[in-house]
């Protein structure tokens, strides 16, 4: 079983390592772009949010929004990609258990997500200098984080029967969500009732998480935001070992 | 002992087609067996079901004595498959594609390296292994993928069309390879439609038509029913302007060749030795049509019509 999960791990990094000018390098450009305009120029005229610099307040927000995109992108894309050109009978005639299937995969979404979080912590350090508050922290969000949306990605593969059906929830669930999920802001700056609603999107308890970790500060405590964080990984682990162990559009 | 036992296997799929109707069906281990049906009888749903593939609607199978139900994994370490589509990553290097699927199967990286070797020397690949798979010809395709459903050195071997799209050369090299296999105890399950293949290289053989087993026997009992067959002769001399009044029909093709045919009850020597009475000397002799493929036709007719 570790040798088949294994096989799984390297052909997914070598999947996405191949196709590096797709899948690591634009989001470290898109990066620096939205650090340079938002942070850089905009950023100065906004001044301070929850107490520090703005272009320092969007920064975990940025890595977490890359880490997210690109966690979803490579499960959802490579396990749809194996579902269309049928290459995903290789593992359905092998003897390899759904769950190291599933391990697999999550965990090449993962190691994506890490490649360009990390690419992009590079990219943001040739503009400004920052110093992470804690370490410990700010990784165990980045990595359930990453775990989460792959799982999400893997999900969406299962279900997807063309390539729109791949990219609807990212443009459409995804993408708002990540945006309002306090990315750019605080949700202090809300009103009541759309701090409410803002508390009802996971994205938000990752997004301030990570900026605990990184800043020191954050809206909600570190065990609140770390307990949605894992109730969701737990229901999405539930759902996509039931898909997969009904053959749910891939044994039908 | 039996390599493959399926009982009742039914199969109905999503949009109500019931494409198994509780098929029974027996493989003895070491056998080169044939599974032929026209195009939707549900060969490859059956095979589709037996390798994993596919959920069954209900029936068991068993696969050299295992359960698949109860040990799905157990049973596809047994099995080899080749199927009727392509189904490797086209973007991927071939050399790759074989180490990848000798790693779901628990085979270390270096012992699959050799392995892979070896079998994509046999296929005449090797040359190609660091080409991505969509580089490849049809025919080398096929032969990847046959290279790839042995790399676990399976016991039971399947092969969903083997030869479709593979030049005449190729398709005799991958059968003398295949018989190969069978010699050294490999139990070999062959869908084809081109019925000579199964013909020359099966032992027994089971006609499915639509989701039904129609007819479950030997090759050589199955070809015993043929009850006539039609064969070209070519004569050593001209013809004679007349033929001679025999007891089997005979069509004139040109002033060389001509046609008979031959019940069950008269033999190939015997309507040579009536002709020879008649000065008619016979060089060559051929079959008009192949045998299994008048019988296959017969049966499916059979079938529709009731």
């Amino acid at each position: 079983m570790w040798i088949a999960y294994k096989t799984i791990v390297i052909k997914e990094i070598l999947r996405f390592s191949r196709i590096w000018v797709q899948t690591i390098f634009p989001p470290i450009i898109t990066t620096s772009l939205y650090l340079l305009i938002f942070g850089g120029l905009i950023g100065e005229r906004i001044g301070t949010m929850q107490g520090v610099d703005y272009l320092y307040f969007i920064i975990p927000g940025i890595i977490l929004m890359t880490v997210i995109q690109n966690s979803y992108a490579n499960t959802v894309a490579s396990f749809f990609l194996a579902k269309f050109n049928h290459s995903i009978e290789e593992l359905l005639v092998a003897p390899v258990p759904y769950w190291v299937i599933l391990l697999g995969y999550v965990s090449g979404g993962v190691a994506r997500g890490f490649v360009v979080g990390m690419g992009v912590m590079l990219a943001i350090l040739f503009f400004v200098e920052f110093k992470i508050d804690n370490i410990f922290i700010a990784t165990i969000t980045f990595l359930l984080t990453a775990i989460l949306f792959s799982l999400a990605g893997f999900i969406n593969a299962v279900f997807a029967k063309s390539f729109d059906d791949i990219s609807i929830v990212p443009t459409f669930i995804l993408m708002p969500m990540i945006y309002l999920g306090g990315m750019f802001y605080s949700i202090d700056i809300l009103p009541q009732f759309w701090q409410t609603v803002s508390k009802f999107n996971p994205i938000y308890y990752m997004v301030d998480a990570f900026r605990l970790g990184f800043l020191g500060t954050s809206n909600t405590d570190f065990p609140t935001s770390i307990s949605v964080l894992l109730t969701m990984i737990i229901i999405l682990v539930s759902i996509a070992f039931y898909l997969l162990k009904k053959g749910v559009n891939i044994k039908t | 002992m039996i390599a493959l036992k399926i009982s009742q296997l039914g199969k109905i799929y999503n949009n109500k087609l019931q494409a198994l109707k509780d098929i029974d069906l027996t493989v003895k281990q070491g056998d080169f067996f044939a599974l032929l049906g026209s195009n939707g009888a549900g060969k490859t749903t059956a095979i589709g079901i037996i390798c994993g593939l596919l959920n069954k609607t209900s029936g068991k199978v068993w696969v050299l004595g295992l359960d698949q139900e109860s040990r799905p994994n157990a049973v596809k370490k047994l099995i080899g498959l080749m199927p009727q589509e392509f189904n490797f990553n086209p973007f991927e290097p071939i050399e790759e594609i074989l180490i990848n699927q000798a790693g779901y199967y628990g085979i270390l990286r270096s012992d699959a390296k050799k392995q892979a070797k070896v079998l994509l020397e046999k296929m005449q690949l090797w040359d190609k292994r660091m080409d991505i798979a969509k580089s490849l010809s049809g025919g080398m395709k096929r032969r990847l993928m046959l290279a790839r459903a042995l790399i676990h050195r399976p016991k039971i071997l399947i092969l969903d069309e083997p030869t479709a799209g593979v030049d005449v050369e190729i398709r005799h090299s991958m059968w003398s390879y295949l018989q190969e296999l069978n010699r050294d105890g490999m139990t070999i399950i062959l869908t084809t439609h081109y019925l000579e293949e199964a013909e020359s290289l099966c032992r027994n053989i089971a006609i499915l038509n639509k989701g039904k087993v129609v007819e479950h026997t030997s090759m050589k009992k199955l070809l015993g029913k043929v009850s006539q067959q039609t064969l070209i002769l070519e004569s050593t001399k001209k013809l004679p302007e007349s033929m001679p009044d025999v007891d089997f029909p005979i069509r004139v093709l040109d002033k060389y060749s001509f046609e008979i045919t031959l019940k069950s009850t008269l033999s190939i020597g015997d309507a040579l030795n009536v002709l020879s009475q008649y000065n008619i000397n016979i060089s060559h002799v051929r079959s008009a049509q192949n045998r299994l493929e008048t019988l296959f036709l017969c049966l499916s007719a059979n079938n529709n019509t009731t």
